[in-house]
């Protein structure tokens, strides 16, 4: 069974996921900062590959990622610039994807904590506005209309 | 309103105690404004300030028909915005899912360069 995933609502411009891993922390960060390993999870949709994956992990070193959709020919692509680089507990860096859908640029956050050869991870995106950030999920909203009322629980629980 | 001005709205009226719990109350039926008022410390004319900002966010509306003029949950507006979580959540449990699986691997196996030395 997955672990579970939480959402919250920190402020009128943030989202905060925090997710645990069965798995100590040091492999946990390798998994979010060497292109080899996250090439191989950090996917998307099936079909989509990440042909460009280019990290200078540093503080004020650069990022790069682009995925493709060959079946399709589609591409995306999105670049930071690394602003904390605290191995293996914090990583912080700005964001923004080429086709500017978050509306400006994003700052990242990324808390590892282990214990107990568990790690739990917390990332906070920070958006540039509110609408930014109401904006950046709402694609599939009329999709998840037919959730309706037996999502009401988790809905409240989850802004609570 | 856009999408995202309901949303704003609908967020905007969820960001409170008493009005989650207002609508938790009139999810498992209607109520007119006294009786909503009674479980909260509050009077009639505060509670009606929360209902309003609930009614113009679209989240429950008022029944005309009766006397007592109840409110009733209103379920579209809230899907909406169970909608918009629900995508984001689905997002980073695929994502995530896959960072199992690849961190259960890396696990299970001792690292390649280590074999090659015996």
């Amino acid at each position: 069974m997955a672990n579970k995933l939480e959402i919250t609502l920190p402020s009128d411009r943030e989202i905060c996921i925090t997710r645990s891993f069965d798995s100590p922390r040091r492999l946990v960060w390798d998994c979010h900062t060497k292109p080899e390993l996250i090439r191989r999870w950090m996917l998307g949709p099936p079909g989509w590959e990440m042909p460009v994956c280019e990290i200078d992990l540093r503080v004020g070193g650069k990022y790069r990622y682009e995925w493709e959709d060959r079946s399709r020919g589609k591409t995306m692509g999105m670049g930071g610039v690394f602003t904390e680089v605290t191995a293996p507990a914090r990583l912080a860096a700005r964001e923004r994807f080429d086709d500017d859908w978050t509306g400006g640029e994003t700052q990242v956050s990324q808390i590892f904590t282990e214990t107990a050869g568990i790690t739990t991870l917390t990332l906070t995106i920070l958006y540039a506005s509110r609408q930014a950030r109401d904006g950046a999920a709402a694609t599939g909203m009329t999709d998840g209309m037919e959730h309706g009322y037996r999502r009401l629980d988790d809905v409240l629980a989850t802004l609570a | 309103m856009t999408p995202d001005e309901r949303l704003d709205a609908t967020f905007a009226a969820l960001a409170d105690p008493t009005r989650r719990a207002i609508l938790a109350r009139l999810a498992v039926g209607e109520a007119s404004v006294a009786e909503l008022a009674l479980p909260f410390d509050m009077s009639q004319p505060a509670i009606s300030k929360h209902l309003k900002v609930l009614e113009r966010a679209g989240l429950i509306s008022t029944q005309q028909d009766a006397q007592r003029r109840p409110r009733k949950i209103e379920g579209a507006r809230l899907a909406e915005a169970v909608g918009w979580l629900e995508e984001y959540r689905q997002v980073w449990e695929r994502r995530y899912s896959a960072l199992d699986d690849l961190l259960g691997q890396l696990q299970a196996k001792p690292p390649r360069s280590k074999r090659k030395r015996h």
